[in-house]
């Protein structure tokens, strides 16, 4: 049939159109008759006793609708926010649970924490009333890092969390560890800091409820990258609402990366304040209060050890990661540093050994959460800078290292000694690829002439695998997950033979209208522009578990293939009928029913028509109708990964680093659309380079204020940073999922910051540097290197 | 007070508050939301529109200071009366991937069409300094920059845009 667009294609995107020519409908661009406007009065102290609010001087101001506190939630019963996974320590016990109060309960605990949400007539006029609401605090002293947080004598910030310890977590074989260790030729040790990061997705959060008392139901615009779970959080824990009168709208979303994969405490005041004041209620957060309310990232500060045999055979390796939760609980906080991050320890090395424990500790901080990759680009940095110490400290080769140690491609299906099996995949592979796509053999003549110009030349590379399509719901069970991580589609053929997908995932970049399209069509054989996908809104979307960890093609995209091909088992059952065969007899291919070894043939529209018009239809054994839905819950995570090579060049002078050249080579399992997996690539690297040369999260550590608090003080990469990358795909494909696809959200992030922070060290290495922390900003490396040059002066 | 201006070609006229932003001006007085706000400190360029044939901010421009001025947002740059043809820079950015959550998009795009106009064969040196305004989450901007070296040849192309 004409017009098919299928698997590997790259059509330009359905949905770029309305976004070109500024049609969009993102939530701040949402309007309701008679709407009023909301303002969150947020906590300017790190760590705060609230001794008393007065709101009378606020509520004497014109156009003032509302001034709600945590009294008024705690007078209507309203629930915490929920923490979707409930991990356990190695002592066996369940984490430290404290509640996590959608308006403070007399305390606050970190620069941010909502107190009070004031509703008015106008913006400027709740803008004004929260200016004079009178809180009365007494401050108290504030703990930010994580280290000084579990020292004795701390802030405590929960009476009932002793030393501010959430989880004391582990994973893997401590014994077999210790006993490697012993046996060990060399062991290289390595101290880290994984920086704080804002994820920063360039839509502020915003959310518009209105509630209608005719009907007792609610609707809530918000961006969300999974409204199906924020009803279901607020129907049954939060608000109480029943959950069908509840309505969550995520229209068009502009960036997540984790940051709006939460249930948000504003969504569920600004749901209950809707039928508070009787009229819907706008918030829209301005960037300044994004920065200390949107959830943040990574926060570890990590030691690690690897122990090799004389030969370089990794043996064991030990992490102890104290891992920063910030004021409270996130949806997914406690998930990230431990079950996302130990079990990628393994890596792409066949290390027989391997022992993980994270301490998971509350700070007055933001509270920290997934952020694009979480847990796994924490636990790549770690694994592939200890490579890189490893290798210089033993004189081998950092590429030859990696070889003695990767798994080899006939190796898989590969159990690691810390709970995953990686069921396909070729690191090796994509090493080779990467070294000649990268002109590595030229590396030696390029780094010569930028010794001609006074400059530092290095390479450094990241050979990495993750987990990800998150996730199998009962293994994610048996490491505390309190929901499924299944996901829904429904395939509903129109009378038309035209096709409109409901699907439970989230569109808010990924280009999901393009490529679930291009599954249908190559699935029926109907035309790409026939085929609509509809997500984001829980009253035409059956469920859905929503966007994040690189899920929605392999989870969603595998219900998807699953709801087609019930379509044609449907379809065929029609055809048969109508072409007077068995039903066994019958093929289809490319739009066409046929009857093998025939010429006798109905279209898919023709089969569509007759299952909505059925005068000639077996109505005694087939319903009229052609819709199905499908559930898809996974066997297995899924493991992209490739090798990434990173080229800069250092400048002694200033210390600024400047990225030369960028190769990524990786298995993303079969390629849907390949325009659009290099863009998500192109995007997810960039976000990671963010990471090891620019962004950082600093607080001040006595007071609690964030320093980083705007784009003047958080640097945001820009077009003028960065490099044109080459991008390429050297897959195996994944044996689980339906299509072979593996995901390619999030691998771009993930391999990337220990690339660039390797090609670092490697320019520097000349001087005896072994590590440098990241952001590897101008400041931090001139201080590198004048200290490294300090002790060669004194000789 | 009255502000009178050329909006997307027709003229209009707004009694408007003297210290209104023109990107407040444009969302929420005029419905016009395909010009958007990214940050509060003039540091994004999700707001960029044309005045004047400038690329400015309209987060830093004050609604007066449009009076008897030429303004062009997203909106205005395709063409006339609701017709679906594409400005050759928005083709561009459609043809090269140039866009993934599209918030930045129409920022991106009135950046680049001023550049264009004013360099008509840029190189990418100068495409990467002249989006140095404007920040992208999702892209890594290298398709955004090779969408603006794209959408600068189309529209100095002979026959079209002149």
């Amino acid at each position: 049939m004409s017009n098919v667009i299928g698997i590997g294609a790259a059509p330009r995107r359905k949905e770029d159109f309305r976004f070109l020519t500024g049609r969009g409908n993102y939530v701040a661009d949402v309007k309701r008759a008679d709407m009023t406007f909301g303002v969150f009065i947020r906590s300017p102290h790190g760590h705060a006793v609230i001794r008393g609010i007065d709101k009378a001087p606020a509520l004497a101001l014109p156009g003032v609708q509302a001034v709600l506190t945590g009294d008024d939630v705690a007078a209507d019963g309203l629930g915490s926010l929920p923490c979707g996974w409930g991990i356990h320590g190695a002592d066996g016990l369940p984490m430290k649970e404290p509640p996590f109060p959608m308006l403070a309960q007399g305390k606050v605990r970190f620069v941010g924490d909502m107190i009070a949400f004031v509703v008015a007539d106008t913006l400027e006029q709740a803008r004004a009333a929260a200016e004079a609401v009178v809180i009365d605090y007494a401050v108290l002293p504030a703990v930010v890092g994580v280290l000084e947080a579990v020292r004795p004598g701390a802030p405590q910030l929960f009476d009932d969390v002793p030393n501010n310890l959430c989880c004391d977590w582990e994973l893997g074989d401590k014994a077999a560890v210790a006993t490697a260790f012993k046996r060990a030729a060399h062991v290289a040790r390595l101290s880290l800091v994984n920086n704080r990061l804002i994820g920063n997705p360039m839509e502020p959060r915003a959310a518009i409820a209105e509630y209608n008392g005719g009907t007792g139901h609610y609707t809530l615009w918000t961006t969300s990258q999974f409204p199906h779970v924020v009803r279901f959080l607020m129907s049954a824990l939060v608000l109480k609402i029943p959950e069908q009168k509840m309505r969550v709208v995520a229209p068009d979303v502009g960036g997540g990366f984790g940051v709006k994969q939460f249930h948000y405490g504003e969504e569920a005041v600004i749901t209950w304040a809707a039928r508070q004041v009787g009229r819907p209620v706008k918030w829209v957060a301005d960037r300044s209060e994004g920065f200390v309310s949107d959830r943040h990232g990574r926060d570890h500060v990590t030691e690690a050890e690897l122990a090799l045999d004389q030969n370089g055979k990794f043996l064991a390796l030990k992490v102890v990661t104290f891992a920063n939760m910030g004021g409270y609980l996130s949806t997914f906080g406690p998930n990230i540093p431990t079950n996302l991050y130990g079990p990628l320890l393994s890596g792409v090395y066949m290390t027989p050994a391997i022992y993980c424990n994270v301490k998971v500790v509350f700070t007055n901080t933001v509270p920290v959460d997934a952020y694009r990759g979480a847990g796994r680009p924490e636990a790549t940095f770690v694994v592939e800078r200890l490579v890189d110490v490893a290798a210089a400290e033993m004189g081998i080769d950092r590429v030859e290292l990696r070889r003695r140690n990767i798994i080899p491609k006939e190796s898989y299906p590969y159990q690691t000694p810390v709970l995953v099996e990686y069921d396909s995949g070729d690191p090796m592979g994509c090493l080779e690829d990467a070294l000649a796509s990268a002109n590595v053999a030229g590396f030696a003549g390029r780094k010569a002439k930028s010794e001609r110009d006074g400059k530092f030349r290095g390479l450094g590379f990241s050979t990495y695998v993750e987990a990800c399509g998150l996730a199998p719901s009962r293994f994610a069970g048996r490491l505390g997950a309190r929901g499924g991580l299944y996901e829904s589609a429904t395939v509903r053929v129109h009378p038309t033979g035209q096709v409109t997908v409901l699907i439970g995932t989230h569109n808010h970049g990924q280009g999901h209208e393009t490529t679930f399209a291009q599954i249908v069509s190559e699935k029926l054989g109907v035309a790409f522009e026939n085929v609509d996908i509809v997500f984001g809104d829980t009253d035409r979307v059956q469920f859905g578990m929503g966007t994040y960890g690189s899920r929605s093609l392999v989870v969603g995209g595998a219900a998807l293939a699953k709801a087609s091909d019930k379509v044609v088992v449907k379809g065929k059952k029609i055809a048969a009928h109508l072409l007077e065969a068995g039903e066994q007899d019958i093929q289809f291919k490319a739009g066409v029913f046929s009857v093998a070894g025939t010429d006798r043939i109905k279209t898919f529209q023709e089969i569509a028509g007759a299952a909505y018009v059925p005068h000639d239809y077996p109505l005694e054994v087939l319903e009229p109708g052609l819709e199905e839905q499908a559930y898809y819950d996974p066997v297995n995570f899924t493991y992209p990964g490739g090798c990434h090579i990173a080229e800069v060049e250092v400048d002694p002078e200033t210390g600024t680093v400047t990225l030369e050249k960028y190769t990524a080579v990786d298995d993303v399992g079969t390629v849907i659309n390949p325009m659009i997996v290099e863009g998500q690539l192109h995007g997810g690297i960039v976000q990671g380079i963010g990471q090891a040369l620019y962004e950082n999260a600093v607080y001040d550590d006595i007071s609690g204020q964030l320093l980083s608090g705007s784009f003047m003080d958080y640097t945001m990469p820009r077009a003028d940073h960065l490099p044109n990358m080459t991008i390429k795909t050297h897959s195996t494909l994944c044996t689980h999922t339906p299509m072979g696809v593996k995901g390619c959200g999030e691998v771009g992030t993930i391999g990337s910051p220990a690339a660039v922070i390797n090609a670092v060290v490697d320019a520097l290495s000349h001087l005896g540097v072994q590590h440098v922390d990241m952001p590897a900003t101008p400041n931090r490396i001139w201080r590198v290197i004048q200290n490294a040059a300090m002790p060669r002066a004194a000789e | 007070m009255i502000v009178s201006f050329t909006l997307n070609g027709r003229s209009r006229t707004v009694d408007i508050e003297p210290s209104t932003l023109v990107a407040d001006l444009l969302r929420e007085n005029l419905n016009l939301t395909g010009t958007h706000v990214g940050c509060d400190t003039s540091q994004c360029g999700a707001c960029v529109v044309l005045f004047n044939g400038e690329a400015v901010k309209s987060c830093t421009l004050l609604a007066p200071m449009l009076d008897g001025g030429m303004l062009t947002t997203i909106e205005g740059l395709s063409g006339p009366g609701g017709s679906n043809a594409l400005h050759p820079m928005q083709e561009a950015f459609h043809q090269n991937h140039g866009l993934q959550c599209g918030f930045c998009t129409p920022g991106m795009v009135m950046t680049a069409v001023a550049l264009a106009t004013k360099n008509p064969a840029p190189t990418e040196a100068e495409v990467r300094h002249g989006l140095e305004g404007n920040i992208c989450r999702c892209t890594g901007y290298q398709n955004i920059v090779a969408s603006v070296l794209a959408g600068a040849a189309a529209m100095h192309a002979p026959g079209i845009g002149e």
